[in-house]
């Protein structure tokens, strides 16, 4: 299927920004199931410099610095992707999920040692012994990974209520598991902390969610919101995304942005300025499907 | 065995047999046996020679030279120890150059490994792909900097800079307690050292050949200049500083005057479309070199860590694009991680095809099971601490871990600090940390108790064996690296005070190599090899550093004045000579608060009553008061509190004043000798010699500072400052109709250091209109407001003699307005006495030349210096940061 995505980003500031510099990860990129077929980063005002670099993921990140003042910026991304849902899994299957644990403590082949980076604490990341409790219900000893997984997402989507009032982005992850409530951004970095605190490898994947239009009328445009779940590496097999948020394995739904060890990562923006005073933001996303294929399996 | 040729003997003279090291280890003056080693024969013969009373002197020499040259100078008061992290021994560590080249080839391979392994962390990564690097000790480590990988460096050199710290077994041999290479300290102290130990032994410095340590700075600088993308043979180089807080500073402020680079902080640079700029007086200017002092995370809030303010934004974007030479490479923080340690050997061979030749003291890492069997075996005798985190390089940081509370045994993060000395823990808290390692064993090492050599110390009267660690340096140079010969020693009574921070231990050592035969004499000042192009007073002046000078002129300038005010204050309170009724004292006093008017119409209320009593109390009151400006420290606008505040901008600023204007402002101080309220007349000696102290100090700028826009910041801040004050005194003194003029006129004669010119002009006949035509409208009188006016009229057009624009600009403008203002001046109008009793010509004329001087006072500041601002982030922080990390 193939997809247009346009997601904008709108920053006014009280006071001019006299100077500033600023790194956008919106270029979905392109591995097997999906790619990137076309892509527009328009910026305004016009940016000084403007270049492109490849981060450590493989993400494609935009750098782009103004020194003329201006009190409004605005990045809007357009792409067009060509996504193929995922080859059906089965977590029967998979290693036991102690197996997996030791194949990344004590890695022999180039693939688990990469993933290993994913085994680490990160910046919004923490080992805590709470989540660490938490996902343990669902790994008794010698369950498949998968299997384990996604019963742990179940539970984070039913023990967990999505409320959007409830936290913001600097709000700790033990805050989350204590309140048992937060956004699709929280739940991910739940999931990554249970896991990870079980030395099992998990990163974080930005993205777009497409939602369904209302039944008899027609698709709102800007109603869809970046959307943010989880991945796992199972070694042997790769990695298998998940979203703690819907209950689900991502599909051809779930379109990927990018990927990191937590959100710190793969914000969309990040910036450092000069001037400014205070700024408000607001984001609008539209994604359209274009084109489908009919796919036989 | 005494080989032929050396003077190796048993000690004959008293210090010497009085000498006994322990036994247990290896000792760096005598052998096992108790003879003198070669090397230190002669010297150690000639202490002895010279007997405890002289050595006694020399020590105190060395202190006073140490002191001098202001290592020991603190600036903060409560924080003493952030600048004296040590006293100097007057003993140097001796090395015979044999010795010490064995010891400095191994430093030399372990900087080139360093540097092998950067390039491979931060490149293709085969020693972590071929296993020879387990994978969690690069992605554990927080020192591995994700945004820093690609980033490929001038000359593939990532480590120009390289400091070990090593300490010697008990087998004599050397062993490295752990590396340094994000801008080591000690390389300056080393220094410093030196300077003051070869002066206390001048003679046994030329006779022993020591080996200089000049040429060591030279290469680094050549080395550098090599490396430089860009400029040729003039590139542009500063260090980074994190700034006068850092304890570290001094150190900064050292190197970078040794090796003629600009000193600066994160604000003062910028990153612009084509490369790293400094912010200057007189624009922006392109920086080629960063040799920095700052730590990995943060130097970038934009790519490295968005809570750090202190950085450059877009550091590494520079970095990656080649614009700009950063030394060490941004990253090299990976290398201090203690889990990496345990793989060096390996890792030698790997990337150099060479077997290590100094080793790190033995290690293990518990995320190998075979590792973690050793440690098992062995844990009673080992210290187990975090594999990856860091320690702070400071005592000072470490110091605040203390104060919290323990958590629970039981608690993960229980164990993650550290170090922990297995064998001083209990039989539970061993358990605990045991299970603690077993959780997570890839987040522990385990080491052996650092073992250590000892070496003689003076200690008042006689040689002491100390237990010693050394701190040596290596700089990349053409292909390989050179090693300082020399180094900072720190020595400490026991073994365990010697922890692996630069400012640990308790005093510190000279470290000399002693060559067979005569040295070449080497100065950084004297560089055959290049012509220098002239140059004269240039802009490159930070506007920060412009901006602080401006406040110390300010202060200095405030500091001299509340001097005055209270000394005409203390004299009319403890002379018969010039007695002053209540009255006229309490408008004196009560000018010595910024807010006069409530206290004082207390006062004049309660005199009104013409009660003895009252009387009484009310000059008990006046002298308190007095009594508190001069001492209370917390007390906003006292001379104790203005005086620190002096000295603490002048700390700031200790780059840009000469090395005698620094011991001036240091050595200033008001002391009195005890709480005696009632008499304050032992007072005046301390106020004149802080009055003589300060004068020097404007002596000294006025005539040996350059006449560039540093000094002219500094003298703009002294002449508002000034023009403000005596403003300040008109307004407090002179408007009060109520008073008795004739002593207030005095009193603001004496202030405003002008008695003398009026006597001279109107002889002995005091009154209100020539003493206002005096210290406000008389151009030739530097203490008046229309002097003042005039100097900064000059400093302004001066200022913007180098700027674009033809017309006259604001400041300009502004100067010309209240010069007029003060020619046109009628003083006769001004003493008139309006219905309220006040002066109010007076008072309004006093306010509008107050905010004249400050409207320019800001638009100086707007003009030149507001390129301070702080940065904002666009997006969020990171939510638990944890408290070492920042």
């Amino acid at each position: 299927m193939i997809y247009s995505i346009r997601h904008e980003t709108k920053y006014r500031y009280s006071d001019s920004v006299m100077l500033g510099q600023n790194q956008a990860c919106l270029q979905p990129g392109t591995f097997p199931g999906q790619s990137c077929e076309d892509f527009t980063l328009e910026i305004s005002p016009e940016p000084v410099v403007r270049r492109p670099w490849t981060d450590y993921f493989g993400n494609r990140i935009w750098y782009f610095a103004f020194d003329q003042p201006h009190d409004q910026l605005i990045v809007t991304a357009l792409s067009r992707l060509r996504r193929d849902p995922p080859l059906p899994i089965d977590p029967k299957t998979s290693p036991g999920w102690e197996e997996s644990r030791d194949r990344l403590r004590y890695p022999i082949d180039q693939e688990c040692r990469q993933a290993v980076q994913f085994t680490a604490e990160s910046p919004y990341v923490r080992y805590l012994t709470e989540a660490e409790e938490f996902a343990r219900l669902s790994f008794p000893s010698g369950r498949p990974l998968l299997a384990a997984v996604i019963d742990l997402t179940a539970r984070i989507y039913t023990d967990f209520e999505y409320d959007p009032t409830a936290t913001v982005l600097q709000t700790p992850t033990i805050e989350v598991l204590r309140r048992r409530r937060g956004v699709c951004q929280d739940f991910a970095h739940l999931q990554i902390s249970c896991l990870r605190s079980l030395g099992l490898a998990a990163r974080y994947v930005s993205g777009y969610l497409l939602t369904d239009a209302p039944p008899g009328g027609t698709k709102l445009v800007g109603a869809d919101a970046s959307h943010a779940w989880i991945s796992v590496f199972c070694p042997g097999r790769g990695w298998v995304d998940f979203d703690p948020t819907n209950n689900c394995i991502p599909q051809h739904r779930h379109l990927t942005a990018a990927w990191g060890r937590d959100y710190g990562d793969v914000a969309p923006i990040r910036g450092v300025f000069v001037g400014g005073g205070r700024h408000a933001m607001s984001v609008a996303v539209d994604v359209v499907e274009v084109k489908t294929f009919e796919t036989t399996l | 065995m005494q080989q032929p040729g050396t003077v190796s003997a048993h000690p004959t003279g008293s210090l010497l047999s009085a000498y006994q090291p322990e036994v247990t280890s290896y000792d760096e003056m005598v052998d096992a046996s108790g003879r003198l080693r070669p090397a230190w024969a002669r010297f150690a013969q000639s202490w002895d020679g010279l007997g405890p009373a002289r050595l006694s002197q020399r020590n105190q020499q060395a202190q006073r030279l140490f002191r001098e040259n202001g290592v020991t100078y603190n600036v903060y008061g409560a924080s003493r120890e952030l600048e004296r992290p040590w006293e100097l021994d007057p003993l140097p560590l001796l090395f015979p150059v044999a010795d010490w080249s064995r010891l400095s080839a191994g430093i030399e391979q372990r900087a080139r490994l360093f540097n092998a392994l950067m390039a491979d962390v931060y490149g293709h990564q085969r020693a972590f792909q071929s296993g020879v690097l387990p994978a969690a000790i690069l992605f554990q480590s927080p020192g591995f900097l994700l945004p820093c990988h690609g980033i490929q460096p001038t000359g593939n050199v990532f480590l120009h800079w390289y400091g070990a710290q090593l300490s010697r077994r008990t087998d004599g041999t050397w062993q490295v307690v752990s590396d340094r290479t994000q801008g080591p300290s000690g390389a300056g102290y080393a220094v410093e050292n030196r300077i003051v130990v070869s002066r206390t032994w001048p003679q046994d410095f030329e006779d022993l050949n020591v080996i200089r340590l000049a040429s060591f700075y030279m290469s680094l600088r050549e080395s550098l200049k090599a490396l430089s993308p860009r400029h040729g043979d003039n590139p542009r180089a500063v260090l980074l500083s994190p700034g006068s807080r850092s304890p570290r500073y001094f150190e900064d402020v050292y190197l970078a005057r040794y090796l003629g680079y600009a000193l600066v902080e994160g604000d003062d640079l910028t990153v612009r479309r084509d490369g790293v700029f400094l912010k200057t007086l007189g624009g922006l200017l392109p920086v080629d070199m960063i040799l920095r002092r700052v730590r990995d995370t943060g130097c970038d809030p934009l790519d490295l860590r968005p809570d750090v303010k202190t950085g450059v934004a877009g550091l590494v974007q520079a970095a990656r694009c080649g614009q700009v030479l950063l030394a060490n490479a941004l990253g090299a923080s990976f290398l201090e991680t203690p889990a990496l340690h345990a793989f060096l050997p390996g890792l030698c061979r790997f990337l150099l095809n060479e077997d290590l030749m100094l080793p790190s003291s033995p290690i293990w890492w518990c995320g190998d099971p075979d590792d973690q069997k050793v440690v098992e075996e062995r844990f009673s005798e080992l210290l187990i601490r975090p594999a990856f985190r860091q320690r702070p390089d400071q005592g000072v940081e470490s110091a605040n871990h203390d104060d919290a509370p323990p958590l629970p045994l039981d608690h993960p993060e229980r164990w993650l600090g550290g170090p922990h000395i297995v064998g001083q823990l209990s039989a539970v808290e061993r358990q605990s940390l045991w299970k603690a390692v077993g959780a997570r064993p890839e987040q522990f090492v385990a080491q052996e108790l650092i073992q250590s050599s000892t070496a003689p110390v003076w200690d008042g009267d006689r040689l002491k064996p100390w237990h010693v660690t050394l701190r040596t340096f290596a700089v990349s140079s053409g292909r390989g690296y050179r090693v300082l010969p020399g180094g900072m020693a720190r020595v400490a009574p026991r073994m365990d005070m010697l922890a692996e921070s630069v400012t640990a231990g308790q005093r510190s050592k000279d470290v000399w190599v002693l060559a067979d035969g005569p040295v070449e004499r080497v100065s950084l000042l004297h560089s055959q090899t290049v012509t220098l192009e002239l140059q004269r007073s240039t802009n490159d002046l930070p506007s920060r550093a412009g901006d602080h000078l401006f406040w110390l002129g300010r202060l200095m300038e405030r500091t001299e004045a509340v001097v005055r005010h209270l000394r005409c204050i203390v004299v009319r309170l403890t002379s018969e000579l010039q007695p002053s009724g209540p009255t006229e004292m309490a408008v004196l006093v009560a000018a010595l608060s910024e807010s006069t008017g409530l206290k004082l119409d207390k006062w004049l209320q309660r005199l009104a009553v013409k009660s003895p009593t009252v009387e009484a109390e009310v000059w008990s009151e006046i002298r308190r008061t007095t009594r508190s400006y001069l001492t209370d420290a917390t007390r906003f606008g006292s001379l104790t509190q203005t005086l620190r505040s002096a000295q603490a901008a002048a700390a700031i600023v200790r780059d840009r004043i000469s090395l005698d204007g620094w011991r001036i402002i240091s050595q200033l101080t008001f002391r009195m000798d005890d709480n005696d309220v009632i008499d304050l007349g032992q007072a005046l000696l301390p106020l004149n010699r802080l009055l003589a102290g300060i004068s020097a100090f404007h002596g000294l700028c006025s005539d040996s500072m350059t006449r560039g826009p540093g000094w002219r910041f500094l003298d703009i801040g002294r002449r508002i400052e000034r023009g403000l004050q005596i403003l300040h005194f008109v307004n407090t003194i002179l408007v009060d109709g109520r008073v008795e003029i004739l002593p207030q006129l005095e009193a603001m004669l004496e202030i405003a250091d002008s008695s003398m010119t009026y006597r001279y002009r109107y002889l002995t006949s005091l009154q209100l209109a020539p003493v206002l035509d005096l210290i406000i409208a008389d151009e030739t009188n530097p203490r008046s407001v229309a002097f003042q006016f005039a100097t900064l009229a000059d400093h302004v057009r001066q200022l913007s003699a180098g700027r674009s624009s033809h017309a006259i600009n604001h400041e300009q403008q502004l100067v010309l307005e209240a010069q007029g203002r003060l020619r046109l001046i009628d003083v006769d109008a001004l003493c008139e006495i309006g219905g309220d009793r006040k002066r109010q010509a007076l008072k309004t004329f006093q306010k509008n030349v107050t905010n004249e001087l400050m409207n320019l006072s800001d638009a100086i500041m707007h003009t030149y210096l507001t390129h301070t601002v702080a940065p904002q982030q666009l997006g969020g922080l990171p939510p638990e940061l944890e408290e070492d990390e920042r």
